[in-house]
């Protein structure tokens, strides 16, 4: 380990676009450590081993990466033995290194995070993942085909996870895909400024070398049923996300120029409208847009407004900054490009002008009373504080609910109260064979989540299908 | 990718397709619709499916040519592929026998009741056929649906066929002379889907429409199509693309139709001075 040394308080820092260049362009915003900045930030690794009653890193990862083992291979120049450790649990390390909410995870529970700043982990995942990308993947050794068929619903990241877990151990998999490009809502909902979908295209073509099959323009519920793949596949795994946007319910929500999250990011992401008319989509962006919301799907879309050509993006939450469960990260850059918060703030109508286009929406000052189920202060009205705020673009981004095509398709599926597929430990539905994980079993979460429920799935169904025969 | 097996000129401005695709084939049901991406810059749009084969695996669709989209489809041949297509989307009509059912199609809505018509044959409904166009070249399945039906009225807004004016004038005279009429199903124009609900609302005969809004994934995902309907929104995508026509918000479908005027307009310019 060489001489001791003092270690750094502060993370390398992480080479970014300035923030008045950036809301030009879609161009990524965190531009990534070269290999000196990794080695440098993986010295501050403390090399911590697993101890009864005490949480590390690895404690805080959905999919239970040997974090300080393969930091150490970093910090010894070795990135092919790093990008090797990340693998064995993680199959799109490229994607996680990006959207993670490492400080949720695996940083919060870093020991050097109790004194200084945790160890850049998601930084330095990303860097070796983007170091094996610029070198060409190497395809993993895999069991040998065990003559087994499993169809995999969705290519989102529970999908792509639990495809390419079960590719390793031996089975024929076929992922259905319902829009025309592999991905979920890491190609239709995470803008590329955040996640380049150059990176997703390499991380689905790692799947695919795998021997995963990828079928996209099939629609399950529609072009084929769950009961017609039961037919031809040994069993299968749901992962088809939330997709159905939650509305405010409220009134002239149904008028031009008010977007759900879901279709304003899908025609900007998904159809490239930013680069209308080269791409036939269009997206229409007003002067001052609304974004109504506090999660990271709302910071995408305010972000996403600016780069539009917005000349003012708001956030728009009913409670306050310390509520909001978008990531600090993200909130940081909103704000640093110049996004405007207004918080404790409720719309409770749009008002439209003569030709049906939105152009105010009146709301009303919200405060914080008593904690709610889910342990955030509950947000109350204050009586007579309504106020009117000129707008002629909203974007609703106040959450996703599970994507009601398959449990409205698939007799005896049971779902519950907000149309999750109910599932249990081992993500099995209440149909044998069907197993489910991601969105569609939890509503809106994150990517690392869905990947944890992928890869349960996957080792669900090995053990299933392997005991079976 | 999705060969075109072939294609056939029904009017100067509307193309017929048939279209390898033999899981949409497979699946298809009076009513429902698929959605094409002609290639990789391209933008996803809804076109009703007119008829299918599941012996030969193809989808059949009829194109207006009014947009970009629709007019670089038309401008593709025999032979040529489709990016992609996916369906059958949208939930099937309710083929069942009600007694008489009359049918308005307009424009290229005759050819989106076509297999309505048949269906609703098939189930032992007496059918009354109304179609209208502006010019009698544009009556597209004249010939078919003058089969399938009891009685078969036409009209055109230039005289050149049929009764002067339009489809609603005709269905408002026979429900004027006491025709007995037990479910009207109307397709075409937006303002057209409007009138034939406001004149049958009276009556109190059930008017069944299917309607046409802008689509982007067709899912159910992100509601680009929603509509009011009864008071409540509703995702055409999923929850139609039928409804009941009286209860249907019209003035705000057609509002939202013109949300991307303007850049249809550059689209289609930009698609005629480039190519």
């Amino acid at each position: 380990m060489g001489k001791p040394q003092k270690i750094r308080e502060k993370k390398v820092p992480m080479p970014e676009q300035p923030p008045k260049e950036r809301i030009k362009n879609f161009n990524e915003v965190a531009l990534g450590y070269t290999a000196e900045m990794a080695v440098e930030e993986a010295k501050r690794c403390l090399q911590c081993k697993p101890k009864e009653g005490q949480k590390i890193c690895v404690d805080g990862c959905p999919v239970g990466v040997n974090i300080p083992e393969f930091i150490k291979h970093i910090r010894e120049g070795d990135f092919e033995g790093a990008i090797r450790i990340i693998k064995e649990k993680n199959n799109l390390p490229a994607i996680c290194g990006r959207v993670c909410p490492y400080e949720r995870q695996c940083e919060m529970y870093c020991t050097l995070g109790k004194r200084f700043e945790p160890v850049g982990i998601g930084r330095l995942e990303r860097f070796v993942a983007d170091w094996e990308l610029a070198r060409g993947v190497k395809i993993p050794e895999k069991a040998p085909p065990n003559g087994k068929k499993v169809a995999v619903v969705g290519s989102g990241p529970a999908g792509l996870t639990a495809a390419a877990d079960l590719a390793k151990l031996g089975y024929e998999v076929t992922i259905f895909e319902a829009l025309h490009k592999p991905g979920g809502v890491l190609i239709y909902g995470i803008p590329e400024f955040r996640l380049p979908k150059r990176i997703v295209e390499a991380e689905v073509e790692y799947v695919k070398k795998l021997g995963v099959k990828i079928e996209c323009d099939v629609v399950v519920g529609k072009t084929v049923t769950i009961e017609d793949l039961l037919k031809e596949y040994d069993a299968i795994f749901i992962g088809t996300g939330a997709g159905l946007p939650n509305w405010l319910g409220i009134p002239g929500e149904n008028l031009n120029g008010v977007y759900s999250a879901n279709e304003f990011l899908t025609r900007v992401n998904l159809m490239k409208a930013y680069l209308f008319p080269e791409y036939d989509t269009p997206i229409r962006i007003g002067e001052r847009v609304a974004t109504i919301g506090g999660g990271n799907v709302a910071m995408d879309c305010a972000r996403t407004a600016l780069r539009l050509g917005a000349k003012e993006s708001y956030i728009v939450y009913r409670r306050t900054e310390k509520e909001m469960p978008a990531r600090a990260e993200e909130i940081e850059r909103a704000k640093e490009e110049g996004v405007i918060f207004k918080l404790l703030t409720q719309p409770i109508r749009f008002i439209g002008d003569e030709k049906g286009w939105v152009k105010q929406m009146e709301c009303v000052q919200m405060k914080l009373s008593e904690p709610d189920e889910t342990g955030r202060r509950r947000p109350v009205p204050i009586p007579g504080s309504g106020f009117l705020m000129d707008v002629d673009t909203v974007v609703v981004a106040i959450g996703q609910s599970p994507n009601p095509l398959i449990p409205k398709t698939t007799p005896n599926l049971k779902t519950g109260r907000k149309g999750e597929i109910l599932v249990d430990e081992k993500q099995r539905t209440s149909i044998e064979k069907i197993f489910a994980g991601g969105d569609i079993t939890t509503g809106n979460a994150t990517v690392i989540a869905a990947m944890g429920a992928g890869k349960r799935a996957a080792q669900a169904i090995h053990e299933y299908l392997s005991g079976k025969s | 990718m999705y060969k075109i097996v072939s294609k056939k000129d029904l009017a100067s401005n509307v193309k017929m397709f048939k279209v390898y695709a033999p899981r949409v084939a497979a699946k298809a049901k009076p009513g429902q619709f698929i959605i094409l991406r002609l290639h990789e810059k391209g933008e996803r749009i809804p076109l009703t499916i007119t008829d299918w084969s599941k012996e030969e695996g193809t989808v059949t669709i009829v194109v207006l040519e009014a947009g970009k989209t629709t007019k670089e489809l038309a401008s593709m041949k025999e032979g040529d592929y489709i990016l992609n297509f996916v369906g059958p989307l949208g939930k099937p009509a309710e083929v069942k026998y009600y007694g008489t059912v009359a049918f308005v199609g307009g424009g290229v809505g005759i050819a989106l009741i076509y297999p309505e018509v048949r269906a609703f044959k098939e189930a032992g409904n007496k059918i009354i056929t109304i179609i209208g166009a502006r010019t009698k070249d544009l009556l597209i399945f004249e010939d078919e649906l003058s089969k399938l039906s009891d009685e078969l009225y036409v009209a055109t807004d230039d005289d050149s066929k049929g009764h002067h004016g339009f489809v609603s004038d005709i269905l408002k005279k026979l429900l004027e002379e006491g025709k007995h009429i037990d479910l009207v199903i109307a397709v075409g124009p937006v303002i057209m889907m409007k009138v034939i609900s406001d004149l049958t609302r009276p009556y109190g005969i059930k008017t069944i429409v299917s309607l046409n809004p802008i689509m982007v994934d067709g899912t159910g995902m992100c509601g680009s199509c929603r509509v009011t309907v009864g008071g409540e929104t509703k995702f055409v995508c999923v929850d139609g693309p039928e409804f009941d026509g009286h209860l249907v918000d019209f003035d705000n479908l057609i509002a939202r139709n013109r949300r991307y005027l303007e850049e249809e307009k550059i689209a289609l310019e930009r698609f005629l001075s480039h190519g």
